[in-house]
């Protein structure tokens, strides 16, 4: 849900560049709003370096250790994953995004904003309710059982293959998202042209509309690969081991943080390169300049066999994805309610709704602060930092975890040091604390909150600003009285996405949680660890209602841009 | 209020032994319940340049996207070299029509190269042959240095000359061209029209283009079809269309003119303000009948000798010359282009003179 616009480029200004009085050495290049937002992104920067530094250590037996029993499973098993679920978004978004964008059959008009549900389910709830579903003790394997005798024994779903379609199941929607509007901006143009040219439609899709698409689809397909290199609860329910589980084992079953930090530290470096590889997929040639439909062209309607496969096909993912997992769900909760429904339940509630909104405060507050700086001070460095501020929606959160857990532990030590000289008793104030949970939910989603915030401070226009200075307003007074009544929708938007986005986040609060702070998707996490799929199913349904408002929200975008494209 | 009833004009001698490879017989498009075109029929010979030209939503993409094969037909046929390609109940899909579009956004492929745009609609060809039709085509567009260039890398023009180019490749029967220079500032839009008829007229394509802009079409076309509210008002050559129009919105939509009031006092003369012109008179008009005689700037003469005079009430200067407006004593007001040495004040009254050798006129409106 959380990163559906990864940081887009700057937009021109409609007046060129303010450029400060000059100062002398660095103070005319930095100025205090430089300052700000440096402190800002090094936020986003202290736990990456002290990731990367990890590398200068050298940890022999650590590494021999790692190289023997963890290494060589991990790296496997994360090379297929990441192969198998690039191939599972591409195949299913790439023809949900044609057939919606540039065809028509039945049913389409539904599956337009329908096929985004799934986003609303996080991918260890997808997870889990479908190793409950095909299990050998699950409904389906009983029911064949039953059907054709005790012999039939279905593949096991917690296989590779399974993790690989779940998860694409639950990360499809990036690259449909994405493809999607692609594809209406140029689709059916697209397939004009070629024809012109002596091209059949199939042709067409294939030479000319795919290629157009590309950097859609590099863009969706590198968000799904992020988050499957960020996530830790599918994996996890389905003992799949990647450097997210190995990272958590390392320090919660082996107690060896070092362990941990070295995994961590690779984790990074393979996230970096993954970033890379986009930047150079997109940026070797410049798209877009043409071909911006002069009109809405009309959609080609399939008729017979084919109208009825494209709803099959739409219908089937729509299903698999959501329907299905939604209903099992439900039926879990209606047979545990009775004994789950207790004071446990209402702490974990109340806990995970205290800090999702302790942390969509704190993460939007700061968004705002950034993109106002950015507004203030329209140059080159200020752009970079506030780049660099936003990366840390790559970074997955075990990573996040054990980078800020290092640094403050050892301030904690230092402090603790200081306090003994002084005669006192001295102990830990910064680990285990809130602290380094907050700081971490404010790397990993202070890109979620930044993205509506700096789009809607564009869409207020900069001879405003000009116009409230001439009258006297300027700081502050200007944010308070003429950017923030007109931010009131980004600021929902922004406090919302994060809202949730906290509410489902599973590896920070799992490894930096206080004591006693277990949350809806600790629970998750605990039960089905213990092969408890419907004692999970209770907090998994709250996650997933609060998980359709975002998507709700941005269904309606969605659909309104749509209107606008087509009127 | 009487309408002005056109029938469809065919220009030129029509031989009956070469059928035209362009037919359009009673075209009937729409959606739903819409009708966008109607009874639209025009002929095109091979070789020839044509032009659809009409304002926005006179329905002239249509037509176009309905050739290329992209808008089914509701009724009447298009017939290309004989076979007919498009009918209420057939559709030959457009990539097996052999007809080239250039669009109105160029629509190049920004993923390919110059060359490789131009190439793309080759790909049955052999590499070799393949490579020396593009290298022709990217001499004949006068980009032979710029094959590697990526779209984004041209400017405005030379992206209208790819996509030529690119359309003109697979040797398309008929060459479509959907407001080619729209994009274009005015300047480059005048040279690049003549350098596309050249063009054309090079290598004997056929081809129809659409536009909203009349000097384009001159610029371009054998003949303009000028299309109104979906319907054919005429069809005819650019100097026809100017000299000849055949109702008043032909007359009212190319070029520039006034509509002066007229009694008509013998079959073929009429008397006006500034005296008697010879002229055709509408059909069923009899003598003493009033009409409306169309003057165009040109054909009224500034001179200082005349008898006749008419007050300057604005003036319009065009470099050359001055376009004048100018008032009657009854007030009817007209135009007149006068070389721009002669440079009189507003309120001056000035000499002018009629020089018409066949005067247009149309049956005058009526109030009920």
């Amino acid at each position: 849900m959380t990163d559906i616009a990864p940081s887009a480029e700057p937009t021109p200004a409609p007046h060129g560049q303010r450029v400060r009085p000059a100062g002398r050495g660095w103070r005319r290049r930095w100025s205090r709003r430089h300052v700000a937002a440096a402190v800002i992104a090094s936020l986003t920067l202290i736990p990456l370096l002290v990731l990367l530094a990890q590398f200068l250590v050298p940890q022999p037996e650590i590494w021999s250790h790692l190289r023997e029993w963890v290494l060589p499973r991990v790296l496997a098993n994360t090379f297929w994953l990441l192969l198998g679920v690039m191939a599972g978004v591409l195949a299913l978004g790439i023809p949900l995004a044609w057939l919606t964008a540039v065809c028509e059959f039945p049913g389409r008009r539904v599956f337009r904003w329908a096929l985004l549900l799934p986003l609303a389910m996080p991918a260890y709830v997808l997870a889990f309710v479908h190793v409950g579903l095909w299990d050998y003790t699950g409904p389906i394997q009983t029911l064949l059982r039953a059907l054709f005798g005790d012999s039939l024994q279905l593949p096991s779903v917690r296989s590779r293959l399974g993790v690989i379609v779940v998860m694409s199941c639950a990360f499809y929607p990036y690259v449909y998202l994405l493809a999607r509007s692609a594809f209406l901006t140029q689709g059916r143009r697209a397939l004009e042209v070629a024809a012109s040219l002596g091209l059949s439609p199939w042709q067409g899709f294939w030479r000319v509309a795919l290629p157009l698409a590309r950097p859609a689809l590099v863009a969706g397909a590198t968000l799904a690969l992020m988050e499957t290199l960020a996530d830790f609860g599918t994996v996890s329910v389905f003992n799949y081991d990647t450097f997210t589980t190995a990272i958590y084992q390392s320090w919660f079953a082996l107690y060896s943080l070092p362990a941990a930090a070295q995994l961590a530290s690779l984790l990074t470096v393979t996230v970096l390169l993954l970033m890379l590889a986009e930047r150079r997929l997109r940026a070797e040639r410049r798209y877009g300049n043409s071909s911006r439909a002069s009109a809405p062209l009309p959609r080609m309607r399939l008729r017979g066999a084919r109208a009825w496969l494209a709803t099959g096909f739409c219908l089937l993912v729509l299903v698999l994805a959501f329907l299905v997992p939604l209903v099992q769900l439900l039926y879990w909760v209606v047979e545990r309610w009775a004994d789950d429904a207790d004071l446990r339940l209402l702490g974990f509630t109340g806990r995970s709704l205290l800090l999702s909104l302790l942390a969509a405060l704190l993460v939007t507050a700061v968004a705002l602060l950034l993109a106002y700086l950015q507004r203030l001070q329209r140059d080159r460095m200020m752009h970079t930092l506030a780049r660099l501020g936003t990366l840390g929606y790559a970074i997955p959160g075990t990573v996040l975890a054990v980078g800020f857990f290092l640094p403050l532990a050892w301030l904690d030590n230092q402090l603790i040091a200081v306090m003994q000289a002084f005669g006192g008793e001295g102990h830990a104030l910064l680990r285990g604390g809130l602290l380094t949970m907050l700081l971490a939910y404010l790397v990993r989603f202070l890109a979620v909150a930044h993205e509506p915030l700096d789009s809607g401070l564009a869409r207020v226009s900069l001879y405003q600003d000009d116009a409230a200075r001439s009258l006297g307003y300027t700081g502050w007074r200007l944010l308070r009285t003429v950017h923030l009544p007109q931010l009131k929708p980004a600021l929902l938007t922004a406090l919302l996405m994060v809202f949730v986005d906290v509410m489902k986040e599973m590896p920070i609060t799992l490894m930096t949680r206080p004591f006693g702070w277990d949350t809806l998707a600790v629970r998750v996490f605990e039960m089905t660890s213990e092969g408890q799929w419907d004692r999970a199913a209770v907090p998994a349904v709250a996650i997933v209602l609060a998980g359709l408002l975002p998507v709700w929200l941005l269904i309606r975008q969605s659909e309104t841009s749509l209107h606008e494209r087509t009127r | 209020m009487k309408p002005d009833v056109m029938t469809t004009v065919s220009t030129g001698p029509v031989t009956m032994a070469t059928p035209p490879l362009l037919a359009v017989r009673e075209l009937s498009l729409g959606y739903n319940g819409d009708t966008i075109v109607e009874q639209l029929s025009f002929t095109l010979e091979a070789g020839q340049i044509a032009c659809l030209l009409g304002a926005s939503g006179s329905g002239k993409t249509t037509v176009l996207r309905a050739i290329a094969g992209f808008e089914p037909v509701r009724a009447g046929e298009i017939v290309l070299a004989g076979e007919c390609i498009s009918a209420a109940n057939r559709h030959t899909p457009a990539h097996q029509r052999r007809i080239g579009m250039v669009f109105q956004d160029h629509a190049l492929f920004p993923h390919l190269s110059v060359a490789e745009n131009i190439g793309f609609g080759l790909r049955a060809l052999a590499r070799a042959e393949r490579s020396r039709i593009v290298n022709e085509l990217l001499d004949l567009v006068g980009l032979a240095a710029l094959g590697g260039r990526y779209p984004h890398e041209l400017s405005g023009g030379q992206q209208q000359r790819v996509a030529l180019a690119r359309a003109l490749a697979p040797s398309p029967q008929l060459l479509l061209l959907d407001e080619p220079f729209a994009n274009l500032d005015v300047e480059l839009r005048e040279r690049l029209g003549h350098d596309v008829r050249a063009l054309l007229k090079a290598r004997q394509v056929a081809a129809i283009l659409v536009t909203h802009d009349q000097h384009e079409a001159f610029a371009i076309a054998d003949e303009i079809g000028v299309l109104h509210n979906g319907r054919l008002s005429q069809w005819a050559t650019p100097y026809q269309l100017y000299h000849e129009p055949q109702n008043r919105f032909v007359a009212d939509f190319i070029g520039e003119g006034v509509l002066l009031p007229g009694k008509v006092v013998s079959p073929d003369w009429v008397e006006i303000e500034l005296g008697c012109v010879k002229g055709g008179v509408p059909k069923d008009c009899c003598i003493g009948c009033s009409v409306d005689v169309l003057l165009r700037p040109d054909d009224v003469l500034h001179d200082d000798d005349s008898h006749l005079t008419a007050v300057v009430v604005a003036k319009a200067f065009r470099g050359a010359e001055f376009l004048y407006t100018l008032q009657l004593p009854s007030g009817q007001r007209l135009l007149s282009l006068v070389p721009s040495h002669h440079n009189h004040a507003i309120g001056e009254a000035i000499g002018i003179r009629l020089e018409l050798d066949h005067a247009i006129t149309f049956a005058p409106l009526t109030a009920d």
